[in-house]
């Protein structure tokens, strides 16, 4: 029998990194991440985990320390949220151009000014574009296991890239749920020791990130897209073996009602779980819903998002995130995924709880009306004040 | 000390302030308004800008230009302020993580370039605001949250730092000494070029709780042990020196200041005047 112990989200996320046996920690503290860290410190000085843990000045040095030990062939973690997320803004696009399989937490923050701590998930999702494949998690229990996964998918040769595992600050974060702890051998039977292709090696040297004329640079990033297209499989292929092992199962992403319904609402992080209570509410009353959670942002999981959106006759896009002047991010995803489709269902993409306000079922209650009163070529925004 | 005046200088409809019961941050914070009242400032004229940590509170609490910035980064902006309108007052305060860990870098060039603006920093040697985590100034077999078995990083002297870096005016004082800090504070702002104050304050909360300081007058009693006056520090010995930190003020020269040589030099040179 598996131990359960109740935890919070931050401390699912230091303990996902213990059963994964990390070898190197560099972290800068920052609410709502420091419980993360503070854990895995104590864990590393009373021996309990036997790794490295960095101090560094700033998130900048904490993501090039990780990238540095990631290059001499050590697994590597660390953790941050918002305005430190963006602080390494540079280092998570040469983390994925020097194909460091580091692993990360990121709490979803809401970026600042005016200064904020709480929710949203513009911090995470405005960094999509430099590489790094993105879980989103909506419980505790999927952030403990989505940690040893995240290294198994980064650490592939057909992959060799980081991974973010994403989790709402607070909702999840400070929240304590129950959650089924690995068996730590077990857990190292899943995830064996990383041996990386390249390293950084007295007895067989390389030279890691030199300058590269647009002779080579060019299929460099082909590469990298390929590896992300390849990562499709390896994912599936590394949360089938999960489940085989562990009994919990994990897909691209989580599909709830969604065989029979008319109207999907896709969503992600713990909105979709309170999401899961509306569909059931709608349910009762008659309402054909269901619900799509991306549990993958990258790689894009095109192929099962447009399985499972093909028979809608209308797509609700909810989205706790802005890109000003265009609006909700998911909502683009969306839309680019079904464009070349064969059904041409409506997609209205609905903006809430940015700055970490409460998205309730009533929230979701009203978006499933609002669409029926909305047009699609709107932003639409819900429970604006006046 | 008592000054009725100070009243005028702050947003006394946010008061009570959120900083714990016994912080030190609040002496400092009513300090440099006196400070400021002393020197009769016009404080419509005066930009005052934080980074973040419960050092970054302050600003919120004073009624002057005010800018609460990024962690770190505060004399960046307060830099932009003074190279577009030199005629501001700029008084930047930072905590001990801002100013010196993720915000070293400025910090030093800054010193280096003598801007007219004055650093205080609220030096509690912990990460106050995110739970107690070590900073670049936590004594060393301290304990911080960050550090269950105790520090064992070298912390720096923030006055060394200011010294060897540039600044015009360097001093340090204390939340204990709180006469000496106020006359302190007055000349740093006063002072044409940049100024450092280091202030060793106290954090019962985050450092005093996990260092058998729990009570606030016990960690500010370990502050006023710590420090003695220059002129004393001068005649101990080598061993006597051990921990103690001089307060007073350890530079105050009149040199170029940069906004001023940077249009004597570039600017007007650039529009063809002499
Ligand atoms: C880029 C970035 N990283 C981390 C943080 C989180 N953070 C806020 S305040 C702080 C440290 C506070 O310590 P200090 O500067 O010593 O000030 P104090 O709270 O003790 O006054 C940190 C790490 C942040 N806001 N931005
Ligand atoms: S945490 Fe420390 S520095 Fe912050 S308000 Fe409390 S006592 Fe002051």
């Amino acid at each position: 029998m598996s131990k359960q112990k109740v935890m919070m989200g931050n401390h699912a996320l230091s303990y996902g990194a213990v059963v994964s046996k990390v070898n190197v920690i560099s972290a800068y503290p920052i609410t709502p991440q420091t419980q993360v860290v503070e854990l895995l410190s104590e864990l590393c000085s009373n021996g309990a985990l036997d790794s490295e843990f960095i101090k560094v000045e700033s998130e900048h040095s904490a993501m090039a320390a990780c990238i540095g030990a990631s290059a001499v062939g050590a697994r590597t973690f660390t953790a941050t949220s918002a305005q430190g997320l963006a602080l390494m803004h540079e280092m998570l696009h040469w983390a994925v151009g020097a194909r460091t399989p580091v692993v990360m937490g990121n709490i979803n923050r809401s970026m600042g000014p005016p200064w904020t701590i709480w929710s949203e998930q513009t911090d995470s999702l405005s960094q999509r574009d430099t590489g790094w494949l993105q879980i989103y998690a909506s419980s505790n229990q999927e952030v403990y296991d989505s940690v040893p996964i995240a290294f198994k998918i980064a650490e592939h040769k057909k992959v060799q890239l980081p991974v973010m595992v994403v989790l709402d600050a607070f909702f999840l974060s400070h929240t304590s749920e129950n959650v089924m702890m690995m068996d730590l051998d077990k857990a190292e039977t899943y995830l064996p020791k990383y041996k990386p292709k390249h390293k950084l090696d007295v007895n067989e040297p390389y030279t890691f990130g030199a300058l590269t004329t647009p002779e080579w640079y060019y299929e460099l990033r082909y590469k990298i897209q390929k590896a992300h297209e390849n990562a499709i499989s390896v994912i599936e292929e590394a949360q089938s073996e999960f489940k085989d092992m562990f009994g919990r199962e994990y897909g691209l992403v989580e599909e709830y009602k969604t065989a029979d319904a008319d109207t999907i609402l896709v969503a992600i992080s713990t909105a979709a779980s309170t999401a899961k209570d509306t569909v059931d509410e709608l349910r009762e009353k008659g309402v054909k819903a269901g619900l799509l959670r991306l549990r993958f942002v990258r790689p894009f999981p095109f192929k099962k998002v447009r399985e499972v959106l093909s028979s809608a006759k209308k797509i609700l896009v909810l989205d706790r995130n802005l890109s000003p002047g265009i609006g909700g991010i998911i909502f683009q995803e969306i839309k680019s995924a079904m464009y070349n489709e064969s059904n041409k269902a409506p997609i209205y993409g609905f903006i809430a709880g940015l700055g970490g306000r409460d998205i309730t079922t009533e929230t979701i209650h009203n978006i499933f009306e609002e669409a029926e009163k909305q047009d699609p070529k709107n932003i639409i925004w819900m429970e604006v004040k006046a | 000390m008592y000054n009725e005046n100070i009243f005028d200088y702050m947003r006394t409809e946010k008061l009570p302030h959120i900083w714990c019961p016994g912080c030190g941050h609040g002496i400092i914070t009513a300090s440099i308004v006196r400070a400021i009242s002393n020197l009769k400032l016009d404080k419509n004229n005066i930009a005052f800008v934080s980074g973040i940590g419960c050092s970054g509170r302050t600003p919120g609490y004073l009624d002057f230009n005010t800018l609460h910035t990024t962690h770190g980064r505060s004399l960046t902006f307060s830099t932009g302020i003074k190279m577009a309108k030199p005629k501001l007052k700029v008084i930047n305060v930072l905590g001990d993580g801002d100013a010196l860990a993720i915000g070293g870098n400025h910090f030093i060039h800054a010193c280096r370039r003598n801007i007219d603006i004055t650093a205080i920093i609220y030096n509690n040697s912990i990460y106050g605001m995110t739970g107690g985590q070590f900073s670049p100034t936590t004594p060393d077999g301290f304990i911080a949250s960050t550090t269950p078995y105790g520090n064992c990083d070298p912390s720096f002297d923030v006055v060394k730092l200011a010294s060897a870096a540039g600044a015009s005016f360097v001093a340090r004082g204390d939340a204990f000494h709180v006469l000496q800090l106020d006359k302190i504070l007055q000349k740093a702002i006063d002072h044409k070029g940049f100024s450092v104050v280091d202030v060793l304050t106290t954090c019962p909360t985050q450092l005093g709780r996990r260092n058998k300081m729990k009570k606030p007058w016990e960690n500010l009693d370990y502050i006023a042990n710590q420090t003695v006056s220059i002129k004393k520090y001068e005649t101990m010995s080598e061993n006597e020196k051990q921990g103690k930190f001089p307060i007073g003020i350890f530079i105050e020269e009149k040199r170029d200041e940069y906004v001023e040589t940077y249009t004597k030099r570039v600017i007007n040179k650039a529009k063809g005047r002499k």
